[in-house]
């Protein structure tokens, strides 16, 4: 199917981006990569749109340091963050993640921003932000608002944004001494959306685990959290079964979800030393 | 609305080397703008939701899906086809490996296969089977079942790594 949009605009910079957003009247979609927008629109799940091109706001572009945290423009894309130096040096999930996601092709376009505002609930950058504990920064009509990666996955698809707002990028605090990072997902095919994932980072000594793929939104499993802080890695793999309420689908069953999520944390327990 | 959203956008982008001029529908998609506007139909359109690869085309020197990729946000763009690819021969060897090992049958996944696999040569080194796998999985091949695929490519690196060593 072909893509029916209402109009096309390029915002010069944020103003005028915020500013075509209030004339779109409900009807405006940011578009920066495109690669769950544009894959929407050729099959007309939606139609009328009111498309704002940000991939001019150059100020979204980069990744900068701000004391002891990270700050990543919307606008990086996942090839990017794959490569990044700072991100590879500060922030080694993100690095790790961006490999995961898609194929080289779509990791050419497809933005960290775009991911985080489409929130898909098997998408790998969400689940990396919750993992991080990290901050979503937006700027709207009212101007710059923070919201923590924690509080801002509502639903599938559905985030905190409000009606005019732009995710401008991801504030992460930057790795400390002794801290680890690891993600693993299992998928069908690699490129293929996760089955279920998992992302896990340690922070002066205490774990903080993100499951993705495994239910609407990415969730910090925090009772598994505990158990693996002392040391039971059987007992997290328990309460992490308990927590899930994964979907059935095509894919898996909610079972085979839990049973993989289970196994990825085992894997994880292992890889980190902490399995024995 | 207001009129600051167009319907129709004013294009200046290269194509294959050539300088083009176009205006295209605010929804026109990369790859209709190269079949429908300009003609180039080496390129597939196959799933148009970014799952098959048929469509991927080179960007600013990048694979990427001609079906993801939105017309109006290309304005200055350098973009490559097979076609202009296959004049300047810049994947003869690859195609020749295509041919040589019965690395397709019916063609429609071939030009997205080339230009793919052609980032992962370009990249250098000689990768591993799995390598091949993994970095040609974003492309569906209906026909060959992959096999006579990942020989060609692993072939075409390790000549070209050998030829960069002799």
């Amino acid at each position: 199917m072909k893509a029916q949009v209402g109009g096309y605009a390029r915002a010069e910079d944020m103003a005028h981006a915020i500013r075509l957003l209030a004339d779109a009247e409900g009807m405006g979609r940011v578009l920066a990569g495109g690669q769950s927008l544009v894959a929407a629109l050729n099959m007309g799940l939606s139609f009328g749109d009111l498309l704002v091109d940000i991939t001019g706001l150059s100020d979204l572009r980069g990744v900068r340091e701000e004391d002891d945290r990270l700050v990543i423009g919307a606008l990086m894309r996942h090839a990017d963050v794959a490569t990044d130096p700072l991100i590879a040096r500060h922030v080694p999930l993100l690095a790790q993640a961006a490999p995961l996601i898609a194929h080289e092709a779509i990791r050419n376009r497809g933005t960290i921003g775009g991911s985080l505002a489409h929130a898909d609930p098997a998408a790998e950058f969400p689940a990396c932000a919750v993992a991080l504990d990290a901050v979503i920064r937006l700027t709207g009509p009212d101007g710059e608002r923070e919201v923590a990666a924690t509080d801002f996955f509502r639903d599938v698809f559905e985030t905190e944004m409000r009606e005019g707002e732009i995710l401008t990028g991801i504030v992460v605090p930057k790795t400390q001494a002794g801290e680890r990072h690891v993600i693993r997902e299992a998928a069908r095919r690699a490129g293929d959306y996760a089955i279920a994932g998992l992302a896990v980072v340690i922070r002066g000594g205490a774990h903080r685990i993100a499951a993705f793929g495994t239910g609407p939104t990415p969730l910090l499993c925090t009772v598994a959290m505990e158990r693996l802080d002392a040391g039971d890695v059987d007992g997290a793999v328990s309460a992490l079964s308990d927590a899930l309420d994964p979907p059935s689908d095509t894919q898996g069953s909610a079972a085979y979800r839990r049973h993989l999520a289970g196994v990825l944390l085992h894997r994880i327990a292992t890889e980190l030393g902490e399995d024995v | 609305m207001t009129d600051a959203f167009r319907n129709r956008i004013d294009l200046e982008l290269t194509v294959n080397g050539e300088a083009v001029e176009l205006t295209v529908p605010a929804g026109r998609h990369l790859i209709d703008l190269l079949r429908l506007d300009l003609g180039l139909t080496g390129s597939h359109a196959g799933c148009e939701h970014g799952v098959c690869g048929a469509c991927t085309v080179l960007v600013d020197g990048a694979p990427v899906r001609g079906c993801l990729t939105l017309a109006p946000q290309l304005g200055g763009a350098d973009v490559w086809t097979i076609e202009g690819l296959t004049d300047r021969g810049l994947v003869a060897d690859l195609q020749a490996a295509f041919v040589a090992r019965n690395a397709l049958q019916c063609g429609y996944c071939t030009p997205g296969m080339l230009v793919a696999a052609k980032a992962l040569i370009d990249a250098g080194g000689t990768p591993s089977r799995a390598e091949i796998r993994e970095h040609m999985s974003g492309n569906y091949c209906r026909c060959t079942g992959y096999e006579a695929i990942v020989d060609a490519v692993e072939t075409v690196a390790r000549d070209r790594a050998e030829g960069a060593m002799s």
